[in-house]
């Protein structure tokens, strides 16, 4: 039996559709932190959140890891993530690093001192642009930077107890 | 004087004219940028917090001197290929690049072929 070129077109056609479809609707097309994960932090300059001078990539520390995370105190799961950066502020090797963003300056001591302060250095974004920079577009969201200050793990969203032990486990690695 | 008044004018059109100039290339980049806190906007479209803070990144960028790719590059380096509405040609895309024009090929030839054979 003769089997027309116009058919044989057709049936890939349709199939080709289905599969491109199949695939199309599988694919994840949430915001994911794998393109920032396992990249050298890049270059910023931010103010500190109780003085005019500047906080660099250049400061970060290289004999601990580094925990930046981005807050602020009109941000309701900040408050529900904070007894655990409290515990996290009592490990020895691990500098925290709060970029308070979009906030204000009273705010933001308020939130500290009703709560605790967890962070070793606090650093404002009043406008959310430097915060650009590590691909942040909301809060709270934290990055953990090694020693040779690349980026190793990017949090979205509250860290909760998981996100705890994972950091505990990636800092006390040898 | 009426030439001096004559530079005056074309000066300040000139600079006006690169005034809409950079206003259309920051559009042009807000359009084919994708709110990613949004419901399918763009940055463009969208008043959000993160429009709202992209728009000042991409306008100073320009300010800087960075070109339209230039931008794209440093947004899909944070934020994934995903915030570029109009996808980059690489080699995993390339066949969704290249579909379109095959399929008019072959609708073409499809349709010379039957034309063709209904003449004959």
């Amino acid at each position: 039996m003769k089997v027309s070129l116009l058919k044989i077109i057709s049936f890939c056609l349709v199939i080709f559709t289905i599969v491109v479809f199949f695939i199309a609707l599988n694919i994840d097309n949430r915001y994911s932190t794998e393109n920032i994960v396992g990249k050298k932090i890049d270059n910023f300059k931010i103010k500190f959140l109780s003085h005019d001078q500047t906080f660099e990539n250049k400061d970060l520390s290289n004999d601990k890891y580094n925990l930046i995370n981005v807050w602020a105190s009109w941000c309701l799961p900040c408050k529900k993530e904070h007894p655990i950066l409290m515990e996290l502020s009592k490990e020895k090797n691990i500098n925290l690093i709060g970029i308070n963003f979009k906030d204000k300056k009273n705010n933001a001591n308020k939130f500290l001192k009703d709560l605790g302060n967890p962070y070793n250095i606090i650093l404002s974004d009043k406008d959310g642009i430097s915060s650009i920079s590590f691909g942040v577009f909301g809060v709270p969201e934290t990055i953990l930077v090694n020693t040779k200050q690349i980026i190793i793990k990017k949090f979205i969203g509250p860290l909760d107890t998981n996100d705890y032990k994972n950091i505990l486990s990636i800092i006390h690695e040898k | 004087m009426k030439n001096k008044f004559l530079i005056i004018i074309l000066l300040i059109f000139n600079i006006k004219l690169n005034a809409n100039e950079n206003t259309g290339v920051d559009t042009k980049i807000f359009k084919n940028l994708r709110c990613l806190v949004c419901q399918g906007q763009t940055i463009a479209e969208s008043n959000s917090d993160f429009a709202q803070t992209i728009k000042i990144v991409v306008r100073d960028k320009i300010s800087q001197g960075s070109n339209e790719k230039e931008i794209y590059e440093f947004l899909s380096e944070k934020y994934g290929e995903w915030i570029v509405y109009k996808p980059k040609f690489n080699y995993l895309n390339s066949f969704l690049w290249i579909s379109p024009y095959i399929v008019l090929i072959l609708g073409g030839y499809l349709i010379f072929k039957y034309f063709r054979k209904r003449r004959q």
